[in-house]
């Protein structure tokens, strides 16, 4: 019986083979066909997509009669790199980078160490509740921030946090749902012969978790940090609610406040974009390796 | 649920619980505790000072009977989402099918199409507010190469919609990279078999690439939904809910209910009502799921 099939198959393969061979060249220009319809595609979708940041990059070195002139400039005559300082002149950017980068690296601390202990737990060991406790964290996952905000702001005006990092940081330490779940993913992959070892030599639970969960995780790690600097950096919201004093604004806040001032003038607002968006284009080809890493690293040991 | 026996399953327990602390008070603390309360506020009609007077249903019956805006914003919203999420799930499978192939410089393309979905926040905005721009923008300057009359995408409350739905579809890669690593998961045997039984790269397409992809499909839709009715940030730098209530979205309407009007416990009645509105959808969809959302054997995993 099996050998008939294989038989037939064959019969099959031929008779496609045949004319095949015989249209090899025909094929083969089919192939070319695709391949420059496929990269035209690309080019194009590639060009599109740029237009923005070419149009913001272009925007924020032009001198302001090109920023306003109809029809358009597409490339600035000559390039105006004051318009950056510029921005430094007009508000404290500087001052809105440093608390940008303040903010992110203590939410960042906070949501590796808050996600990856919660991640352990789930990953590893085993008490009666811990799948419903699971599918707990993971339904809050629906529920809209616009929903929780309100009593946010009445508990943290309360407690006399308005106009402090505190309503943005303070959460951040207490395990993300998002990245709970990703680290607990990643957890469930390290084999567990290299935990019981440990037990055995005397390891406490803490100490598996630190000195073989968190080395052997550096790529989910380094993913969460991504994730929640990527957040961080753009949140508006929060920023928006609890800050009042100027010194105290990220970028976000920032820009958006330069707006209001600085409405007639594209090219620092331009500036001022460009200048907020580089360390995400920067850390997100960066990024990139370590995604590529993360997925190589797991898929060697699966 | 019985304890547990022996003293070194109590000890692990009771270690499980330490280390799940971070999650259990973050949980009652910031989310599940808010939830309640906001539930509460939802029933009254406080004003953030003094306290809080229960008026029963009475936000839920001005909010459908004498409030327009929840109607504008809502219809903005529903608008919104449904002129972006369908062209959005297509056009993600599609450049993830031709980011599928293997070609030289692939994954310069990958790189270079994902890097807008993760481009978000205030300086997105206000770029897209410059290219929108009707006299000096870039986009009306291309349109005009095709002999377009200039748009005022952000000043006509009939473009505006458009204008956000061009601005969701230049982030389409973040679905794309998820298709992308669905497409990849397919066997390849179930392509060489079909393509030995004789069937063509259409017929291979239709029978194994969209079925075995709709797993993927569903969870674009389900996280699209969810963040789509949520849409804030841009609405908010750009036209701060105009022109003319032309992109008042929900969440615009909650914002400026709290913090404009003061009014905490109808603002809470309408972030209850989006909470519901978001629920039922996915129910909706999840309902429907059964019927076009195929899983391969059993043995699909959580995602």
């Amino acid at each position: 019986m099996g050998d008939v099939i294989i038989s037939q198959r064959k019969a099959v393969r031929g008779q496609n083979e045949k004319p095949t061979r015989k249209r090899g060249w025909g094929l083969r220009r089919g192939r070319v066909l695709e391949l420059v319809l496929s990269y035209t595609i690309l080019l194009a979708g590639t060009a599109v997509l740029m237009i923005p940041f070419f149009w913001m990059l272009s925007t924020s070195l032009k001198p302001l009669d090109e920023v306003y002139v109809y029809p358009i400039i597409w490339l600035p005559s000559e390039l105006v790199w004051s318009n950056y300082t510029d921005v430094f002149k007009n508000v404290p950017f500087g001052r809105y980078l440093y608390n940008s980068v303040y903010i992110s690296v203590f939410a960042i601390i906070g949501n590796l160490l808050g996600s990856s202990l919660a991640a352990f737990s789930f990953a590893r060991l085993r008490y009666p509740g811990k799948n419903f406790l699971f599918v707990v964290m993971l339904s809050t996952l629906m529920v809209p921030a616009w929903v929780t905000m309100i009593p946010h702001f009445i508990l943290f005006k309360w407690l006399g946090w308005l106009d402090t990092y505190l309503p943005i940081l303070v959460p951040a330490f207490f395990a993300n749902p998002f990245y709970t779940f990703l680290l607990r993913q990643f957890f469930l992959g390290i084999p567990v012969e290299m935990e019981d070892a440990a037990r055995i030599d005397g390891c406490t639970s803490l100490g598996i978790f630190w000195r073989i969960f968190l080395p052997l995780s550096k790529p989910a790690l380094a993913t969460v940090a991504i994730f929640s600097f990527f957040y961080y950096w753009n949140d508006l919201l929060y920023p928006l609610i609890y800050l009042q004093s100027q010194a105290k604004f990220p970028v976000p806040m920032g820009i958006a406040t330069f707006r209001g001032e600085q409405y007639a003038n594209f090219a620092l607002m331009m500036a001022a974009a460009t200048m907020a968006l580089l360390p995400l284009i920067v850390v997100f080809f960066f990024a990139q390796r370590l995604f590529i890493q993360g997925v190589v690293i797991t898929g060697v040991k699966g | 649920m019985a304890l547990p026996r022996t003293k070194l399953a109590r000890r692990e327990a009771l270690e499980g619980y330490i280390f799940l602390l971070p999650w259990v008070i973050g949980f009652l603390a910031f989310h599940f505790g808010p939830l309640l309360a906001s539930l509460y506020l939802g029933f009254t009609n406080y004003r953030g000072a003094g306290s809080p007077t229960w008026i029963g249903l009475e936000n839920f019956k001005r909010m459908f009977t004498e409030d327009p805006l929840f109607w504008q914003s809502l219809k903005v919203t529903v608008l919104y989402a449904v002129g972006f999420l369908p062209v959005g799930l297509v056009v993600g499978f599609g450049i993830a099918l031709l980011m599928n192939q293997k070609v030289w410089g692939i994954s310069v393309f990958r790189t270079i199409y994902y890097l807008p979905s993760v481009m978000t926040g205030v300086a997105v905005a206000i770029l897209w507010q410059f290219v929108f721009h009707r006299e000096y923008g870039v986009l009306n300057s291309i349109l005009r190469l095709f002999g377009a009359e200039p748009i005022a995408w952000l000043n006509n409350s009939q473009w505006v919609l458009v204008a956000f739905i061009i601005m969701g579809l230049w982030g389409v890669g973040g679905g794309m990279i998820v298709y992308l690593s669905g497409l990849q998961s397919i066997p390849t045997e179930l392509y060489e078999a079909a393509s030995i039984d004789g069937a063509n790269r259409w017929r291979r397409f239709w029978a194994i690439t969209i079925p075995m992809m709709t797993p993927t499909i569903f969870f674009n839709l389900v996280t699209g939904l969810i963040a789509t009715f949520q849409i804030f940030t841009t609405a908010y730098i750009m036209t701060q809910g105009g022109p003319n209530y032309g992109t008042y979205f929900f969440s615009l309407n909650i914002y400026y209910t709290t913090f404009r009007s003061l009014r905490l416990g109808y603002a809470s009645a309408l972030a209850w009502m989006l909470f519901v509105l978001i629920l039922v959808l996915t129910l909706l969809v999840f309902s429907t799921a059964r019927r076009w959302v195929f899983y391969a054997g059993e043995k699909t995993e959580t995602r």
